[in-house]
């Protein structure tokens, strides 16, 4: 399977549902052949969508807790959204801003250094080199917080020299984030780069342009679809990260939205449920956003061999 | 994954004159905005480093000095000289690699063998320093020493006029050192060039942190420390603990008891009882032999084991019946509207997973969740909180997250199945059931067992679920260790790490080791099955 033919595949399904169609079926015929589909659709979107829907409902319902969530869209009130961001206790924009910051760098940074490495694998013969794509299909199946007490301990022992980069630092972190870059991304961005023709580059060869200018200029053009799979995945994977962040950042204002958001709920489970829901539907915005619009080239990537 | 079309990117052996044509293109090519930008880059790397090394060796590190040292000059080595064009693609993802994921792979290795952990987290000479400044008591009869509170660079000292006259300057883990140009009023030194002298007010700001500061009379530890309780006047305070360099022993001098290092990371008197905090050993296989010995931790690590395998197992199986079911469902061409049901089911997968978690640990609860109150009318059923319940809970929720992708994974499967197939097996007279049996589950299976087997290692390790919606709970009580009936393995090397005033990073480490071999004979058994290996060229 190759992500091109999983992308067009629904495309081609979705037209030829508008020709075939047999409106003047009698209901029993009718039900048999694709009416029982329609009761099993509607049953999974409900149970599909049903747990988006209560927590949205529950954001509506300032000052609310888990008992008063249960009456769904008794209310329709935004204050709730208000309340949120002017808790000093709980500091939703500064989490919000770290998590985009954070996954955005991290993302970035995963896939610029996937890429690179995926050029020289895909493009360049050396020693060692298929020594280091088993290496990579071998060490992509430790995540890295397996690791997690040794990250701990060395970012620790790092604070201790140079505080900027250690615990409790941003940066810190996305430099761990970055440790898992070549680990999950590279064999999925080789994949393809191979299917990229190699005659592309001696053609640009031929006609002058150097290694870097074929890689930025040519390469990087062509697999963009492989690009915006991987960054999008990881920056998903760094948005719900909850592991390594919260070990790493201890002051509140420094946080991601997992570990805030957990420690909100675990420390007034069932008091403020209407802000916890407001926050966790402002959370969910920009992931299901980027998700629903590059629905079709994850789907190609996820099947090319990741998860989420 | 089928593999592209062999492409053959680009000669293998270059002639010497290819290899010429090479350079000479690329050093047409680049134009100086490439070259900028790689001297700028080069130039930022390097100046963080001798940075670092300013640091390192002020800290009198040189181990990592010389590591840092040979990193840079590496770097620059490859990034400066011609060629080396795979080590100039390579080297950034690499370094990271390297530090991040193997380094700490490996020193998880290392701290399994350790005691590392909470009042075993330093080395024996600052284990000794906090057990005599933990244990100090006033000298009854201290004399009064005046004091003036300095700073400098935003350190603390104390400047003392001892009962003599004479005027000394120290401060934590300084001992007093006697100085002669210090500013006098009235007998008693008030400032000395190059410090600040602290008023009244920045003494009340700074209160804690003035109180917490001891100073040492002289070398010798046992000779007692400066403390002040008001920041004008100090006391001598005394330890009740007297350490014995030479012995290696701890005496309190009140009870006469002696605590001796008996190779077990803490001072320890012949009673057995320790005096903490000690300090971090190399324990060999303690951690592991206590794993698998020690009845309240092989019990549950046992359990732990035998969910993790049965949630991960039992997730993808469920998910993946439920995405192969509907996948069938839907892949009716007849059918209208099919894209919008398709949206719509894939909502959970786009959801961030740990808002789900949450929000459902919320629906769950047990007194005033949605499920119980609404759903069955105000029945109080535990969903969370009955060890069996909880473990159908997860599964349940897991399935909520995980049937989209299992759903899109195998529509893609199917549709990518020659319909030719279906044709001949109706010709040859097979009914649905046979063709599905027979022919396209058999080819699906081919086709998604990659998936199957990542989805299983990820779920293996799938933290936030178990974390966010149990918390790992039931609590077991039982157990030696802070472990539930629905902990995973993962969530329990968190657990034990890092929740609770408890932490044993060397136990922790030594669980995350188990982790590892055992996600190691997954990884065999997938290359086995996928023969991915034999797709590199």
């Amino acid at each position: 399977m190759t992500a091109t033919t999983q992308k067009q595949n629904p495309d081609a399904a979705v037209r030829s549902d508008v020709v075939v169609g047999h409106p003047k079926r009698p209901f029993k015929r009718y039900f048999r052949e694709t009416g029982w589909r329609h009761l099993i659709g509607i049953a999974m979107s409900i149970f599909a969508a049903f747990p988006l829907l209560y927590v949205f409902s529950a954001s509506l319902n300032p000052g609310g807790t888990l008992v008063t969530a249960n009456s769904l869209f008794s209310n329709f009130s935004f204050e709730s959204y208000v309340d949120l961001f002017n808790r000093p206790q709980q500091p939703y924009a500064a989490w919000f801003g770290n998590t985009l910051l954070i996954g955005g760098i991290s993302s970035l940074g995963t896939v610029f250094l996937g890429a690179l490495a995926a050029y020289a694998f895909s493009r360049m013969r050396f020693i060692g080199r298929r020594v280091g794509l088993l290496t990579l299909l071998l060490v992509q199946m430790f995540p890295q917080l397996l690791a997690v007490v040794a990250i701990f301990l060395l970012l620790s022992g790092i604070s201790e020299i140079f505080p900027a980069i250690g615990l409790n630092s941003q940066i810190g972190l996305i430099m761990v984030y970055l440790g898992g870059a070549l680990g999950v991304n590279t064999y999925l961005m080789y994949g393809f780069f191979n299917t990229v023709p190699s005659s592309i580059d001696e053609a640009a060869k031929i006609d002058g342009a150097g290694h870097a200018r074929i890689f930025f200029t040519i390469i990087l053009r062509l697999v963009a679809p492989i690009l915006a799979v991987v960054g999008l995945l990881s920056f998903v994977g760094t948005t719900s990260e909850f592991v390594i962040a919260s070990i790493v950042l201890i002051d509140p204002d420094k946080q991601t939205l997992a570990v805030g958001l957990y420690q909100f709920v675990s420390q007034e489970f069932s008091r403020n449920w209407s802000i916890f829901a407001a926050g966790a539907v402002l959370a969910a915005i920009p992931v299901m956003t980027l998700f629903l619009f590059l629905q079709k080239y994850i789907v190609g990537g996820l099947t090319a061999g990741s998860v989420k | 994954m089928t593999t592209p079309p062999e492409t053959d990117p680009g000669p293998i052996r270059q002639s010497a004159r290819a290899k010429r044509a090479t350079r000479i293109a690329d050093a047409a090519s680049g134009g100086w905005k490439i070259v900028a930008i790689k001297i700028l880059g080069l130039g930022v790397v390097d100046a963080i480093a001798i940075y670092a090394l300013f640091v390192l060796v002020r800290s009198e590190s040189w181990l990592v000095a010389g590591l840092v040292v040979a990193v840079t000059l590496l770097v620059n080595w490859i990034y400066f000289s011609r060629g080396k064009l795979p080590a100039k693609y390579l080297a950034p993802g690499l370094i990271f690699l390297a530090i991040f994921q193997i380094f700490v792979l490996l020193y998880s290795g290392y701290i399994a063998f350790t005691n590392y952990g909470t009042g075993h987290n330093s080395t024996k000479a600052d284990a000794v320093n906090s057990l005599l400044l933990s244990s100090q008591n006033r000298v009854a009869d201290s004399p009064n020493y005046r004091l003036t509170v300095l700073e400098q660079l935003g350190e603390i000292s104390f400047l003392v006029t001892e009962p003599d006259g004479s005027v000394s300057i120290g401060g934590n883990e300084r001992p007093l050192k006697e100085v002669q140009n210090a500013q006098l009023e009235g007998g008693v030194a008030v400032g000395l060039d190059g410090y600040t002298s602290l008023g009244f007010q920045d003494i009340l700001g700074k209160q804690t942190e003035i109180a917490a500061i001891s100073v040492p009379l002289t070398d010798d530890p046992n000779d007692g420390m400066l403390r002040t309780p008001d920041g004008s006047s100090a006391f001598l305070y005394t330890s009740s603990l007297e350490y014995d360099e030479a012995a290696g022993t701890m005496r309190d001098t009140n009870s006469g008891t002696v605590y001796s290092d008996i190779g077990t990371g803490a001072f320890t008197s012949d009673a057995g009882q320790e005096l903490l905090p000690g300090w971090k050993i190399e324990v060999g296989l303690d951690n592991f032999v206590r794993a698998f010995s020690e009845d309240s931790i092989r019990g549950p690590l046992i359990s732990v084991t035998v969910w993790t395998f049965a949630f991960a197992f039992l997730s993808v199986f469920t998910t993946f019946a439920l995405g192969l079911f509907l996948a069938i469902v839907f892949n009716d061409k007849r059918m209208k509207s099919r894209k919008y049901y398709r949206i719509i089911m894939i909502l959970p997968y786009a959801f961030p997973g740990f808002l789900s978690a949450l929000v459902w640990a919320g629906m769950m609860n047990q007194e005033f969740g949605f499920i119980n109150v609404v759903l069955l009318g105000g029945a109080e059923v535990p969903w969370l909180t009955n060890e069996w319940l909880a473990k159908g809970s997860i599964l349940f929720v897991n399935l909520w997250l995980g049937f989209p992708y299992m759903f899109l994974v195998t529509t893609g499967a199917l549709q990518a199945i020659p319909e030719e197939l279906t044709e001949a097996a109706t010709v040859d007279g097979a009914k649905p059931w046979a063709i599905f049996r027979f022919v396209k589950l058999p080819l699906l299976l081919v086709s998604v067992a990659p998936l199957l087997i990542s989805s299983f290692a990820f779920n293996f390790n799938n933290f936030n679920l178990i974390y966010m919606l149990t918390n790992g709970g039931p609590r077991d009580v039982s157990a030696g260790v802070n472990v539930g009936a629905t902990d995973i393995l993962i969530s329990m090397v968190y657990k034990v790490a890092f929740v609770g005033a408890n932490r044993d990073y060397g136990l922790a480490s030594a669980f995350a080791i188990i982790i590892f071999i055992l996600v190691a004979g997954i990884a065999i058994i997938s290359f086995r099955r996928t023969k991915s290996l034999e797709e590199l060229n």
